[in-house]
């Protein structure tokens, strides 16, 4: 009926007006709060000098757009995903292919190495997070011992296993994130929230205790309870689709990278943005962040083939890379801090380190 | 999963969400950006990418050519 159909349109336009409302208690609250700068606070440390990075090695071999990368907890293995449906481990020291599958789908946009380098989880376009064990026998197929653990109703956009090899966390087109138990595939948790497709996750350090973090289309980056299944914060800042998360080491903030073509720093315990690394002359999206060790530096890879080093306390840029011949779609610090490796739209894998350089050096 | 929800059922959430999230307790900005200073000040000097490591301690230093002894 005609009435329906007003009460209906009242309804939906009086919540938008109380979530607009909500929103707007929530900023005025952390506001009160926000009573310095996280520059200012940081006025009193050395700036830093410039940095020269170089690439150190190049892994060959995809066939087509790198989409994601994981290292190993060994600080030489890496394992890489592509569009065209394979799953690589590498040894990054040799350079050389340690095992390789092919996926029964393209676009795998998620892989992840498990914390004993045994076994590589990895799904994408079909949906699903598979786990592959490593083996090294020469007569073993790798796709044989092949298990399906988690199932979503949209694309596989991230995954990573807890801090054992028991559980994988996942986060899908499909709105959700999810927690799942590899040796049944049960679904332990699922996580509702996201207004649209959750792109990226990650998980505070062990020591932090039991949350991660996941950013989505809805430009939201939202902080989750594994064991509730709970939001416990989030952050609506950005003004486009949140492609990566990373908890800072000491697991009290994390960064993100947006289609905005910004970076930011949100501080868990101020409950805030604290932090934006963007500049005029950067106007494609940031599709990967990672901190150093120390969390001094933000490395972030972009749509315009570069990869940006940020640092985190000034909000200047200390370094820019180039190499990638085409968008760096995914960036990790190795597991000891003393390289990073990116993936790109070009085939390759890049892995490079940085030497500090001082203005003094550079004039001579 | 949120591509089945409906559009309010999807402001309903965050209705609920931001309600929690209002009463969530919060430290001063002051106080707080000083820690994560402090921290990464104590852990710098031990950040590789930071601080530069020797090439011969490099384990991605380049691959060098045959030695002959």
């Amino acid at each position: 009926m005609a009435t329906e159909g007003l009460q209906e349109n009242e309804t939906l336009a009086s919540l938008k007006n109380e979530s607009e409302s909500l929103k707007n208690k929530l900023e005025e609250e952390r506001a009160k709060l926000h009573d310095v700068e996280l520059h200012q606070v940081a006025d009193r440390v050395e700036a830093l000098g410039q940095f020269v990075m170089k690439t150190r090695r190049t892994l060959k071999g995809h066939g087509n757009k790198v989409l994601c990368m994981d290292w190993c907890k060994d600080k030489r293995r890496i394992v890489s995903s592509s569009q065209d449906g394979k799953v690589i481990v590498w040894d990054a020291f040799t350079t050389n292919k340690e095992h390789a599958v092919t996926m029964p789908c393209t676009w795998v946009m998620a892989c992840a190495y498990a914390p004993s380098g045994c076994a590589v989880a990895c799904g994408g376009l079909d949906n699903k997070c598979s786990v592959y064990p490593l083996t090294f026998d020469k007569n073993e197929n790798m796709a044989a011992k092949k298990k399906s653990v988690a199932m979503h109703t949209n694309y596989l956009s991230a995954c990573s296993f807890t801090n054992s090899d028991m559980q994988i966390l996942t986060a899908s087109g499909d709105g959700t994130c999810a927690l799942w138990d590899v040796e049944s595939g049960q679904l332990l948790q699922s996580f509702h929230g996201h207004a649209a497709d959750v792109l990226c996750l990650d998980l505070a350090p062990s020591e932090t205790g039991n949350t991660f973090v996941s950013g989505g289309c809805d430009k939201k980056a939202m902080v989750w309870d594994m064991r509730s299944g709970q939001c416990i914060q989030s952050f609506e800042t950005h003004e486009s689709d949140i492609n990566s998360v990373r908890y800072y080491p000491s697991g009290d903030a994390f960064a993100s990278g947006s289609d905005d073509a910004s970076c930011r720093l949100y501080d868990l315990r101020a409950d805030r943005e604290v932090a934006i690394y963007s500049k005029e002359s950067i106007i494609f999206g940031a599709s990967s962040v990672d901190f150093s060790l120390s969390g001094r530096l933000l490395f972030a890879g972009y749509n315009d083939y570069t990869i940006n080093v940020w640092d985190v306390l000034k909000g200047t840029r200390v370094s820019i890379l180039f190499g990638h011949e085409n968008r760096v779609s995914t960036l990790r610090v190795s597991p000891d801090g003393t390289a990073f490796c990116s993936g790109s739209w070009d085939h390759t894998l890049r892995v490079s380190a940085g030497v500090l350089v001082s203005v003094h050096i550079l004039k001579t | 999963m949120a591509h089945d929800l409906s559009d309010k059922e999807i402001v309903k959430m965050e209705i609920e969400q931001l309600k929690k999230e209002v009463k969530t307790e919060r430290m001063v900005v002051s106080k707080t950006a000083k820690e994560i200073v402090e921290w990464i000040e104590a852990n710098a000097a031990e950040d590789p990418l930071l601080k530069g490591v020797p090439e011969d301690k490099n384990p991605f230093k380049e691959k060098g050519g045959c030695t002959i002894t």
